[in-house]
């Protein structure tokens, strides 16, 4: 006995800690296994006034956009809309709607001999919602997603910062919060959220508003140069511009499809 | 040598034994009976008329956290924005955009949501994000 206390010790120790660990389990076993909570009584829709579609695209007017500064009118909407912080930094620069000449947005299409007023138009970019969006696939976490209406969203929760996006993105379409965004945005709008330091930001294709039945807020204050609506839709404004004109798409060879069309 | 049991020096070691369970049992005896009270969240006006919120006050004290996760996934990933409770009533599925929302009816962050979190001592990073109402002083 005495030789064998610090053994028996260890023993009745052990002995009493599996029991006290084993306890909380057997209590929820005793009340009959894991029981799922309770989710509060009610339902979710989507509402009545969303706007849906099969397939959200956009169609550019460049000729109708570069009159009477509409691409600056478009810009200003939708970065105030969305909490978009103007860095003084460059480096820092926060878009998700910008102005961009010819061969910047179109290389591999620019030759010396394009015609004058298409050189020096302001093209207006922003992301294409492509159909094989390459950030997707970068994305480590599942942050940014396809919806299945095509748009490709942004769950800002989710992201983590890792700029995978913005590599694997072929348009420069997304920013980085390299700084709290908040000093930086001037007049901070109530009914969308910001954003904080470290994590990527794009246009979201005004999810927000289609949401209510809105049209994108840069569409809104268009003047008809920029036409929004749904591709699946033989009727909609967009199939009948696309069927009547040429268009051009940015980066076509890299099999992205996106889903913003440049009528020039 | 007699088969005897003892502790050598057995004076330094229970004084060594006192001072280790004072100095460990400190913050137990330091903040006796310094407990604050519980806070009691103020409650908006238009929160009080509506008498219930989107479930039971006791579910809603439990669960809001995991409401809110849900809310957002749903939200964000489903775009299903509308909350119809079975009484009828309809809200909208957000933190902090509206009337219909969580704070278009608990008006005030401080007087709702940082009363309890300050006393549980909780930091959760809606704000750094959302934007909370301009509280009425």
């Amino acid at each position: 006995m005495m030789e064998n206390s610090r053994r028996s010790f260890i023993k009745i120790a052990g002995l009493t800690a599996a029991g006290l660990g084993l306890k909380p389990v057997a209590d929820v076993l005793a009340s009959g296994g894991v029981q799922k909570k309770t989710s509060p009584i009610g339902d979710v829709s989507s509402g009545k006034n969303v706007l849906k579609a099969k397939r959200w695209a956009m169609v550019v007017d460049v000729k109708k956009l570069a009159q009477d500064n509409t691409i600056h009118a478009c810009i200003e909407a939708c970065h105030k809309l969305h909490n978009v912080p103007k860095m003084k930094n460059m480096r820092h620069e926060i878009k998700w709607i910008w102005e961009e000449e010819f061969k910047h947005a179109f290389p591999g299409q620019h030759h010396e001999h394009v015609a004058k007023e298409i050189e020096h138009a302001p093209f207006l970019v922003f992301c294409n919602h492509c159909e094989n969006p390459p950030c997707v696939q970068a994305c480590p976490t599942k942050a940014t997603f396809q919806r299945e209406d095509g748009i490709v969203l942004m769950d800002f929760h989710r992201c983590i910062g890792c700029r995978f996006c913005m590599a694997a993105c072929p348009y420069g379409s997304r920013s980085f919060n390299f700084r709290d965004p908040r000093p930086f945005i001037e007049e901070i709008q109530e009914e969308f959220p910001t954003r904080m330091k470290g994590v990527v930001e794009k246009c979201n294709f005004c999810a927000e508003r289609l949401a209510v039945g809105k049209q994108p807020a840069c569409v809104e204050v268009s003047n008809g140069a920029l036409i929004f609506g749904d591709l699946d839709d033989e009727n909609s404004e967009v199939r009948k511009v696309l069927d009547g004109n040429y268009v051009i798409r940015r980066k076509p060879g890299l099999g992205t499809g996106p889903q913003v069309y440049y009528m020039v | 040598m007699p088969n005897k049991k003892q502790i050598y020096d057995r004076e330094k070691i229970v004084i060594g034994l006192a001072i280790f369970v004072a100095l460990i049992s400190f913050p137990f005896w330091f903040n006796m009976g310094k407990a604050s009270p519980v806070p009691e969240t103020k409650l908006s006006d238009k929160a009080k008329a509506a008498k219930q919120c989107i479930a039971p006050t006791a579910y809603m004290r439990a669960e809001h956290m995991a409401i809110l996760d849900l809310w957002r996934d749903t939200v964000v990933r489903d775009a299903k924005r509308v909350y119809s409770v079975n009484d009828g009533r309809e809200f909208n599925m957000s933190l902090s955009t509206g009337e219909n929302s969580c704070m278009g009816c608990h008006v005030t962050k401080a007087d709702f949501c940082d009363k309890c979190h300050d006393y549980a001592s909780v930091r959760p990073y809606c704000w750094d994000c959302h934007i909370a109402p301009k509280e009425n002083k």
